[in-house]
């Protein structure tokens, strides 16, 4: 059975989510219950640690395209950091480096939320 | 190989398929594509195929001509009508907020042809990619 946690972490209004193991159709409903959590918890900024991530399919992707526009539309993104490369290469496939702020680093992402003039 | 159709099953089975590409010479990056090309089938099936009945069974098997290498993943579902395809507008599935909906494109990128067929109440999807 695929393994999958996340780990959850806060930097001032920035929620982090720690992704850990193998993102397939069995697993992404755990990162699902966590996104809508913030979201009803009003907690908009969101980055999103693939350093630890294995492995996505679309099911994973699938979680990131439901809920960025409801985030964007109250203020909020979802940015994606630290992606392996066999992780990105999916991503790359299907557009989203034109549709998703996917950064190197979460520092560099925390800063773009704390200071989203400077990034421009 | 066979599996009861269920998502718990997806690492079991890609894992299986991308050793046998490892062992058939292919590059991490191809035995990669091939991983997540087996399972974008399998989870399709599950969904669509036989609509999350754990009870219904999936058929995986492996194997390889002088150049290529194939899966095969059979089911006795609904079939897949590959006429019906088109090519995904993620942007716009974005904006609509559909969740995925991108599996069989994915498949079509990863791997160098893809047959869909049905026979005796057997689908079958047949992922080939050049040795």
């Amino acid at each position: 059975m695929s393994q999958f946690d996340i780990y959850k972490r806060q930097h001032q209004s920035v929620e982090i989510l720690e992704l850990n193991g193998e993102l397939d159709a069995h697993t992404a409903p755990v990162l699902e219950q966590h996104i809508t959590k913030l979201i009803e918890s009003e907690k908009y900024q969101i980055v999103v640690n693939f350093s630890s991530l294995e492995y996505i399919s679309s099911a994973g992707l699938g979680v990131f395209m439901a809920y960025i526009e409801d985030l964007r539309e109250r203020g909020g993104d979802i940015k994606l950091t630290n992606m392996k490369e066999n992780v990105y290469n999916v991503f790359d496939l299907l557009g989203f480096p034109t549709l998703y702020d996917i950064l190197d680093e979460e520092s560099q992402a925390i800063k773009r939320f704390q200071n989203p003039s400077e990034s421009e | 190989m066979d599996v009861a159709a269920s998502t718990g099953n997806l690492q079991s089975v890609r894992d299986f398929v991308a050793n046998h590409a490892r062992n058939h010479g292919f590059s991490g990056q191809d035995t990669e594509e091939i991983r997540l090309a087996v399972d974008e089938a399998m989870t399709n099936i599950i969904k669509h195929a036989y609509g999350y009945d754990e009870s219904k069974k999936i058929y995986i098997s492996v194997g390889s001509d002088d150049d290529t290498f194939w899966v095969a993943i059979q089911d006795t579902g609904h079939a897949f009508d590959i006429s019906t395809y088109t090519t995904p507008d993620v942007p716009e599935r974005v904006k609509q907020r559909q969740k995925g909906g991108v599996g069989v494109y994915l498949i079509k990128r990863l791997m160098d042809k893809v047959e869909y067929s049905t026979r005796n109440e057997h689908n079958e999807i047949k992922m080939i990619k050049k040795l």
